[in-house]
């Protein structure tokens, strides 16, 4: 036990591997695909294939979406020196570091990786062992926001009524991130709104289910890689054996369920935003010194230029909010609760994202802000990376609430 | 030598008009006529200060004798590397946990019931003082072969322990780590003589006082160019200048002391009695309890023991660095002192038939000041176990640096208006600490892990 802030030395074999495929295939990619946003990017299903073996083979470890899972061992033959150490280095970590380097290549590319869906995420932590064997290898997207329920994901109207061996689900859902590319859609449906949130449950509905059509996609600022899907339910019939976990309204248990899945995903949004952060700083740091400003470590910051100064003001926010990041990561792998730290991770990397994107366009000027360099695209993608997930507005209320000791009845 | 300052705050381009002459004459006549006539004469303490301020200057503190001892060619003690272990972990080890849980106890149980009163006299209690040697402070950064307590680079364990002194107050930890300041810069740059002729003093029973000068008195000032001079005459050293914002500096029986010398930045050990040296006090905005205070020499000689380190400014460089540290480190400590401090009071308060912790302003300051903490915390935490691994670490305090600064000082401020009117006023400490919290990225020296 040493306290010890470096990536881990076992992971950088995979971090290595993920910044070579983020240079090699998402970056000479990034602005083809924003331009033609919608269409399919054929040079993931590569990657997809890929990345398919490298799991089998185990070397993978579970990187990606559907690495967050606290209930199994990294199953990691290698020597672990953790594992000597008694604290975990696991999936949850490698997770948010191969998806750092990810995203230092393409957030919205990241977001179009087959089989690597929030839907996934969800089957991962809620799923029971028959449903994880069924699903796997299903790409699944996830549909909860509503165009009239955001935030408060507890007042979602889509219904789904037991019918025999099936459930029929009604409504509408927006904002599906793969919601066309993916095999499955994951739907959060209520089963009677009377019983309020406890009675709302997840269900894996196969695309090609009558009922379900994908109406539209969104044309958007950023990430527009990366399709964002509004699906209708009319009368669509989903086998019973589909919803995910169990099918009791539990008041205590029932909502806790979906929103453990949102503890996991907190720090991989946050990783996200980290390492498209980082994209922007080494780039604008590389442009900088061609325009003849050093960033001096050693000296004050007022005795540099405006936009050293600057500079390390940007970086040192991106330190904090990728050791948040990390940390929230490493108490998952522990075992951990960290809903605290994963709030706080999503909140800080969300808010200086933005910050360090928006700002490194302005100091590249004019390089900044044309399409030439992918700068400008950079602050575009970073700010959704602010909203979905749960907003900045909705970490600080989670955080608020917890260090504060109160409910939401009595913090709104 | 000439220190720019201005008059009463007013700059150099606003002057006098017939009208101003006129009321100037009028408020020298008001106040001494008031001053007798409500017998309103300041404290003796206050005029002390003012005193001092306006030039008033003492000799240094008389030193003991420190009986030379070692070979200057000697092998000097040093303090190997921590291992990399390869493993990401928030896990301090078990002394570090032991060493934190009794200065944590010290922190709660001494420091913080003597900070009001310190802050005002603008001194550390003598039994504070004593206790804080008790639990062996200045020993942490010495070697086990020189009387203290370190087997290996001890930039992590300092760092935890001066977090947890300063969550007592900033100031009275500042006062308390000062001698530890310069047992550390001992051990880590002292050849076998300085070793062997200072160190023994640290690690015994009566430990002096002492200090790392590094600050300088002006604006945008640079560590890395200071302007006190070192100059060789023969075997010695001859130095001038002007040091500020030294803890405990009328107390001090030894500094290290900043000098460029041959153009570079280096270190020097120079005894408080030696004749050129005087001490002036410099109270200041927060950190009153560690004495302030200015070191004006001139024509300060110190023999060839008085160089420490080197001379191509490596040695400086990392003073400055750790120094840094130190202080992002104390930082840590107030700014939780903070959040533990306006939670229960948030939530106590009310307004509109509420705690005032229900409205998503206050709710969400709160918030804030708890995430921008713990990213102070974790940032300072790497560059920290980077000192201790032997890497590399300019970059990670120059990023806690920014940090602690800018969010440190930003939680003094949120700290002080959530208590509204009350944040104000000397009832609570959050003043104190706002006041505190300012000296983060501004001081050099001082401090140092």
């Amino acid at each position: 036990m040493t306290i010890n802030l470096e990536a881990p030395r076992k992971f950088r074999p995979l971090i290595s591997q993920a910044h070579q495929v983020a240079m090699n295939l998402l970056r000479p990619n990034s602005r083809k695909y924003d331009l033609l946003e919608h269409e399919y990017p054929k040079e993931l299903d590569m990657l997809a294939a890929m990345i398919d073996g490298l799991s089998d083979s185990g070397a993978a470890s579970g990187a990606g979406a559907s690495g967050v899972r606290r209930d199994v061992d990294s199953a990691d033959g290698s020597a672990d020196d953790s594992a000597r150490a008694n604290v975990k280095n696991g999936s949850n970590l490698a997770s948010v570091l191969s998806i750092m380097e990810m995203c230092w290549g393409d957030v919205g590319l990241l977001l179009s990786m087959p089989r690597q869906g929030l839907g996934n995420s969800a089957i991962a932590s809620v799923a029971d062992p028959e449903q994880h064997a069924r699903f796997d290898g299903v790409w699944a997207s996830m549909a909860i926001t509503e165009p009239g329920t955001g935030s408060d994901s507890a007042n979602i109207a889509t219904t789904a009524v037991l019918d025999g061996d099936h459930y029929v689900l009604n409504g509408e859902k927006i904002f599906v991130t793969a919601g066309e590319r993916s095999d499955a859609v994951v739907v959060w449906a209520t089963l009677d709104k009377s019983l309020g949130r406890a009675a709302i449950k997840s269900f894996v509905v196969p695309k090609g289910t009558p009922g379900m059509t994908v109406e539209r996609l969104e044309h958007k600022l950023g990430i527009r890689s990366s399709d964002t899907a509004t699906i209708r339910f009319v009368d669509c019939r989903v086998p019973r054996e589909n919803l995910l976990g169990s099918p009791e309204v539990d008041a205590k248990q029932g909502f806790a369920g979906a929103m453990a899945t949102f503890d996991n995903t907190r720090p991989l949004v946050a990783a996200m935003a980290v390492g498209c952060a980082r994209a922007s700083l080494e780039l604008t740091k590389e442009l900088l010194q061609q325009a003849g400003v050093v960033i001096d470590y050693d000296r004050p910051a007022f005795t540099q230029s405006a936009a050293a100064a600057t500079f390390l003001q940007l970086e040192a926010d991106w330190e904090a909010a990728y050791l948040l990041t990390l940390q929230a990561a490493w108490m998952a792998d522990n075992r951990r609760p960290n809903s605290l730290e994963a709030s706080m991770a999503k909140a800080k990397a969300g808010r200086s994202g933005s910050d360090i994107t928006l700002r490194c366009v302005e100091l590249a000027g004019s390089i900044g802000y044309s399409e030439h360099e992918l700068l400008e695209k950079w602050s575009r993608d970073s700010k959704i990376l602010d909203i979905f997930e749960g907003t900045q507005q909705i970490q600080q209320l989670i955080v608020a609430r917890r260090l504060l000791g109160k409910t939401s009845a009595e913090l709104k | 030598m000439a220190l720019t300052r201005t008059t009463h705050g007013v700059t150099s381009g606003d002057n006098r008009d017939p009208i101003g002459y006129a009321v100037a004459f009028l408020n020298k006549l008001a106040s001494t006529g008031a001053l007798d006539r409500f017998r309103l004469r300041k404290p003796a303490e206050r005029v002390v200060f003012e005193a001092t301020r306006t030039g008033f200057r003492t000799a240094g503190n008389l030193n003991r004798a420190f009986a030379r001892a070692g070979k200057r060619a000697g092998r000097p003690s040093r303090l190997p590397s921590a291992g990399s272990t390869g493993v990401f972990d928030l896990t301090p080890t078990e002394d570090e946990q032991m060493l934190v849980d009794v200065v944590a106890e010290f922190a709660e149980e001494m420091v913080r019931p003597a900070a009001a009163d310190a802050n005002e006299s603008c001194a550390a209690p003598e039994e504070l003082l004593r206790a804080s040697l008790e639990i062996g402070l200045p020993m942490l950064g010495v070697p086990e072969d020189l009387g203290g307590i370190s087997t290996e680079r001890s930039a992590m364990a300092g760092t935890l322990v001066a977090e947890a002194i300063a969550k007592g107050d900033l100031g009275l930890a500042v006062a308390c780590l000062a001698p530890g300041a310069v047992s550390t810069a001992l051990s880590l740059w002292g050849n076998d003589e300085q070793q062997s002729t200072y160190l023994p003093a640290f690690t015994g029973e009566d430990v002096p006082a002492a200090a790392l000068a590094l600050t300088e008195p002006r604006p945008l000032f640079d560590p890395l160019e200071p302007q006190a001079t070192a100059v060789r005459d023969g075997d010695d050293f001859v130095l001038n200048g002007v040091k500020s914002l030294v803890p405990r500096g009328a107390d001090a029986e030894l500094f290290v002391i900043g000098a460029r010398l041959e153009g570079r930045p280096a270190l020097f050990l120079v005894e408080s009695a030696s004749p050129g040296l005087e001490i002036e006090a410099e109270p200041s905005m927060g950190l009153r309890a560690a004495a302030l205070s200015r070191v004006v020499l001139t024509d300060v000689r110190v023999g060839p023991i008085g160089l420490l380190g080197d001379t191509d400014g490596e040695a400086y460089t990392e003073c400055v660095r750790l120094s840094r540290l130190a202080w992002c480190a104390l930082s840590l400590g107030t700014a939780q002192a903070m959040l533990d401090y306006v939670v229960p009071y948030v939530n106590e308060r009310q307004a509109f038939g509420e705690p005032v912790s229900h409205r998503q302003s206050v709710a969400f300051m709160v918030a804030n000041i708890g995430i921008e903490l713990q990213g102070m915390r974790l940032v300072t935490y790497k560059a920290a176990s980077r000192a201790a691994q032997g890497k590399p670490f300019d970059r990670e305090v120059a990023l806690a640096r920014r940090l602690c600064a800018e969010r440190g000082m930003q939680i003094g401020n949120d700290g002080v208006q959530l208590l509204g009117g009350h944040g104000f006023v000397k009832e609570h400490p959050v003043e104190r600490w706002y006041r505190d919290l300012r000296a983060i990225g501004l001081v050099e020296g001082g401090v140092l892990v």
